[in-house]
């Protein structure tokens, strides 16, 4: 095994149009407007480990994780997995072979299977898509492992998927995931929409398969807990942008930004230790129009005047990497951890 | 010992979904809702009736009412068969060249469900290639695909036919090509209708292609055609066939109000709508059966089937449910 | 010892279907106090959204109270016209839904349904009751009320509209507020906003709460007694502290094993295995059983009822005296 990283993401940013319509624009005299959904991205999975991305609405976590995969085009950066760009405009033929070998997991287990197809058939489209199954029989055969393999019945593959409930469902999926073999898979809310009782045993199986078959992910979640179960690194996203990553530890035990600190302090206590949650202050701003500076000042307890013109890049540094002036200027320490009490500033 | 135990799970792969197919349909809401409904019983009986008419008339008809040697100009204008002048070789009676009401009215159905039913294919057929196409690339191939629509739409289908018809008679000098005249109207009357079903299936493609499997499908690479063709088409197909059975009553309107007019199809090829033009002249000196008949079975016709639409909307509404 | 506001008494919810009637709440009972949280939790089909539905008389049909008792300050509400409960619902009960598009009318200014809100059901003039929209926009936290006072629903962030919501409910001063999912569709940060304002008002004005949730962080931190829901019935009833510290039935076990913690480096969640059964095929005897690790003869045959225990209760026969478990719960 190499030790370069499998995916690696540069200054990855996707800007869409949201303007109105030529004809109103031009009618009513509103301004084209831009909405930044991810700018200046930056990351890099080595094989075998799981990196989580975690914000809230609107951070654009799901637009990178659709940009790493291929689904939406970046308008800037790029996306390298296994040395080959995803985003290179040429060497076509070796981002089709690279096809087989990404896959993607989806927050809502309704919609990612379609409802007039067969599951066998729902689990087969990637061996056929990818001549992985040679004929008719072994594709059968092949189906009736993976469902064996998720825990399901391998009778199961003539239903339809609005027979099953929704955890079965997303072991559905989960089949056809890793039907043509992938090693990189990208898992954008997979228990989201799940109770926990189920929720606990996707995860389970998830990094079960992990084991099993040395598979890489890239896991998307808003759910820090979720996330501090499944990630060996972090990054947290601000409307965006990268605000932090972290090894999953370190980033529990000593959250640098404070965003992250505010995130984890909003996490239910199940402990009832009597810490209760800390109320932040404000809601994330329209990314529309997004504070200048860095994005988090009108919520932050340790802004200045620095944060309110200059954004703050993330700096590289060991053990996390962190995009905040008063970190940088040694205003505030890596927090004590969150759960004997926040700092204040 | 491979070869005992290989059938096994091929046959249970082959029948078991045939099975489960049929008690999925047993116990289906859309049965249930069917069966509880006696209006649609009813109305899906009466166009059942006539659709087996217009299917079979070379075999039930009494007579061919398009072969010279039955017909013979002493037995026009024979009231129908229950009145004084009636005769029983036919039952409705008859119109002024001595042609069978009944069997013309069987034949005429034929022609009249024939162009109901070719112009409804033809114009779901634009419509949905259409609309998928609009819906799944959106942009400028969208707003072109819309802006012809709604051009379209500005325009009476009555007008479109008439100005169709126009042109082809232009264009072939005239003469009135009886097997031109059929196809012709298919056409007028489809390229009318297209436009209800481009809209509802990018509407509803506009939905589909951005749910996770239709994203799960592109992530493999599987080309927007096929994606198009196998995952989004049988997701949107529902909503076409409720305004395709409608249109189908609305087509067959339209193609008798057009012969009516004058320029559907002509009275050697008579359809319900040419029927009744051609009793038109005679309602009013006594011999109302020549157009009654074909509009008794015109209205029973639309009525039926628009009964059987209504139906298949409720039912395959969810939110009615 | 002062009077429950809300008594519900062996309430069961049926819904005839074509193939045969199926019972989405059975013989669920539970009271609450003034000034209290009663959080209800379950996983989706327990029916604790059902059984809330029912308590302000909004079932969808065909959906009915087959049986049992609905009682608000002593006087029985669940047999009542719907004119009758509809005064009620907003007047003496609150409610609080997950989409807060739901609870407010887009095409109203968020002032004007306040005021409505405030006039029928009590007396004063329209100034006064603008005022008293006012101050309420300013105590459930909206920054610059008076100047949004004006605003349109949709001029509102999600969890500023929760907000309004929450205003609108405590605009009758009801004495009960029915939340069903009200931090759900929120971002975690703003979640914690909205927590903690629905803690601050229910002490302030004394109101009792019923807080409808399958969120077992929202609970813990906001309810002051927790009844856990499963298949219909209620599995466990108590304190916050002890269902969620010591659980008794081995579905609260389980689940509370299921939630990922942050400070926890287990490799595993804890999981059970199976699903919530479908309400059609809900098993015989306990209905946790074929899904229960401590499973014995009697859960299969006999359906438990809730049993004391200490301070909780719990509908488990490894509890009942007169059966014979095999181990003992952790």
């Amino acid at each position: 095994m190499s030790t370069e990283p499998l995916v690696t993401v540069e200054n990855l940013g996707r800007i869409y149009d949201v303007s109105k319509p030529w004809l109103n624009r031009v009618v009513e005299r509103a301004p084209i407007q831009l909405l930044t959904a991810a700018a200046g991205v930056t990351f890099s999975i080595a094989r075998t480990e799981t990196f989580a991305l975690v914000g809230e609405s609107g951070s654009g976590k799901s637009t990178v994780a659709k940009m790493v995969v291929g689904l939406v085009p970046p308008s800037s950066g790029e996306v390298t997995i296994d040395g080959i760009s995803m985003t290179h405009r040429r060497r076509s033929s070796e981002r089709e072979r690279l096809r087989r070998r990404i896959q993607m997991i989806f927050q809502a287990p309704y919609a990612s299977l379609n409802p007039r197809w067969r599951v066998e058939n729902i689990i087969a489209e990637p061996l056929r898509a990818f001549s992985v199954a040679q004929n008719a029989d072994e594709q059968h055969k092949r189906v009736g492992e993976l469902l064996r393999l998720v825990g399901l019945d391998p009778a199961d593959g003539v239903k339809y998927p609005h027979e099953f409930s929704g955890g079965q469902r997303q072991r559905i999926a989960i089949a056809r995931a890793l039907s043509a073999q992938p090693e990189f898979i990208v898992c954008d809310e997979p228990t989201s929409a799940l109770d926990v009782s189920v929720q606990a045993q996707i995860l389970n199986l998830m990094r079960d398969l992990q084991r099993q078959f040395g598979l890489t992910y890239l896991f998307i979640s808003h759910n820090l807990a979720v996330v501090r179960h499944m990630a060996t690194r972090i990054g947290v996203m601000y409307l965006g942008r990268l605000v932090e990553v972290s090894p999953a530890r370190e980033l529990f035990r000593a959250p640098r930004h404070p965003y992250t600190r505010m995130l984890l302090d909003a996490v239910p206590d199940l402990d009832l230790t009597e810490r209760g949650r800390k109320a932040v202050e404000g809601e994330i701003p329209n990314p529309i129009t997004p504070p200048p500076g860095c994005a988090f000042h009108p919520r932050c307890p340790y802004a200045f005047e620095r944060c309110r013109v200059e954004r703050p890049v993330l700096l590289p540094s060991a053990p996390a990497s962190v995009a905040c002036h008063a970190v940088e200027e040694g205003r505030i320490k890596p927090g004590a951890g969150v759960l004997e009490g926040a700092v204040t500033p | 010992m491979s070869a005992s135990a290989t059938p096994t799970p091929l046959e249970s792969a082959a029948t078991a979904p045939e099975r489960k197919r049929w008690a999925a349909l047993r116990d289906s809401d859309t049965l249930y809702s069917f069966l509880h409904s006696k209006v649609t019983i009813a109305a899906a009986i009466v166009t059942l009736l006539i659709i087996c008419g217009a299917l079979f008339a070379p075999w039930i008809a009494p007579h061919n009412p398009f072969d010279l040697r039955e017909v013979n100009l002493i037995n026009s204008n024979l009231p129908p068969a229950w009145m004084a002048e009636g005769n029983k070789d036919f039952l409705l009676g008859t119109d002024d060249q001595g042609r069978d009401i009944l069997s013309t009215i069987l034949y005429g159905s034929r022609i009249s469900l024939s162009v109901g039913i070719l112009s409804v294919a033809f114009a779901a057929i634009v419509g949905i290639v259409l609309g998928l196409v609009a819906g799944y690339r959106g942009g400028a191939v969208d707003t072109v695909i819309m802006r012809i629509a709604d051009v379209q739409l500005t325009f009476p289908a009555i007008l479109i036919a008439l100005l169709i018809d126009g042109s082809v008679r232009a264009m072939v000098g005239g003469q009135r090509n009886e097997e031109m005249v059929f196809w012709v109207l298919i056409f007028s009357i489809g390229l009318s209708f297209w436009v209800q079903y481009a809209r509802t299936v990018r509407g509803s493609t506009m939905v589909e292609k951005s749910k996770d499997y239709v994203l799960a499908a592109r992530l493999i690479g599987i080309h927007p055609i096929k994606i198009l063709f196998r995952h989004v088409l049988p997701n949107v197909i529902g909503p076409v066939l409720v305004i395709a059975t409608i249109n189908l009553a609305l087509a067959v309107i339209l193609e008798a109000t057009l012969s009516f007019l004058g320029v559907g199809l002509p009275p050697t090829q008579p359809s319900l709508g040419t029927l009744i033009s051609i009793g038109n002249n005679y309602l009013f000196s006594g011999e109302w059966w020549i157009a009654i008949f074909p509009g008794i079975t015109l209205a029973a016709l639309v009525l039926a089937v628009n009964l059987v639409g209504d139906w298949l909307r409720d039912a395959l509404n969810p939110k009615l449910r | 010892m002062t009077d429950p506001v809300l008594s519900v008494r062996n309430l069961r919810v049926e819904f005839p279907t074509r193939r045969g009637t199926l019972t989405a709440v059975d013989d669920v009972s539970f009271d609450i106090m003034p000034g209290e949280v009663l959080g209800v939790v379950g996983e989706s089909g327990a029916g604790k959204s059902m059984t809330g539905n029912a308590v302000i008389g909004l079932l969808e049909p065909p959906g009915r109270i087959a049986g049992g008792e609905i009682l608000l300050q002593g006087q029985r509400i669940d047999h009542l016209p719907y004119e009758a409960m509809r005064r009620i619902r907003g007047k003496r009960i609150g409610m609080v839904f997950q989409d807060p598009l739901t609870s407010l009318d887009p095409l109203y200014r968020v002032g004007e349904q306040l005021v409505e809100t405030i006039l029928t059901h009590s007396k004063m003039s329209e100034t006064q009751a603008r005022a008293r929209a006012l101050e309420l926009l300013n105590e459930v936290g909206i920054p610059a009320a008076k100047a949004r006072i004006d605003a349109y629903p949709h001029q509102f962030s999600g969890g500023m509209r929760q907000r309004v919501v929450l205003a609108l409910a405590l605009a009758a001063r009801p004495e009960l507020v029915i939340a069903d999912e009200p931090t759900t569709a929120l971002d975690v940060s703003v979640q914690a906003q909205i927590i903690a304002l629905i803690k601050r008002l229910c002490a302030q004005y004394g109101v009792a709460v019923m807080l409808i949730t399958h969120d077992m962080g929202v609970i813990a931190e906001t309810a002051d007694r927790v009844a856990v829901m499963y298949a219909g019935r209620i599995a466990e009833i108590g304190p916050v502290r002890n269902v969620v510290k010591s659980p008794y039935h081995p579905y609260t076990q389980g689940l509370m094993g299921a939630i990922p913690k942050l400070d926890s480096e287990a490799d595993r969640l804890t999981q059970i295995p199976g699903a919530m059964p479908r309400l059609n095929a809900i098993p015989r005897g306990c209905a946790f059983n074929p899904r229960c690790a401590h499973v014995f003869d009697r859960c299969r045959a006999e359906r438990p009822e809730l049993i004391p225990l200490e301070r909780s209760a719990a509908a488990c026969w490894l509890y009942d005296k007169a059966s014979q478990p095999a181990e003992t719960a952790s």
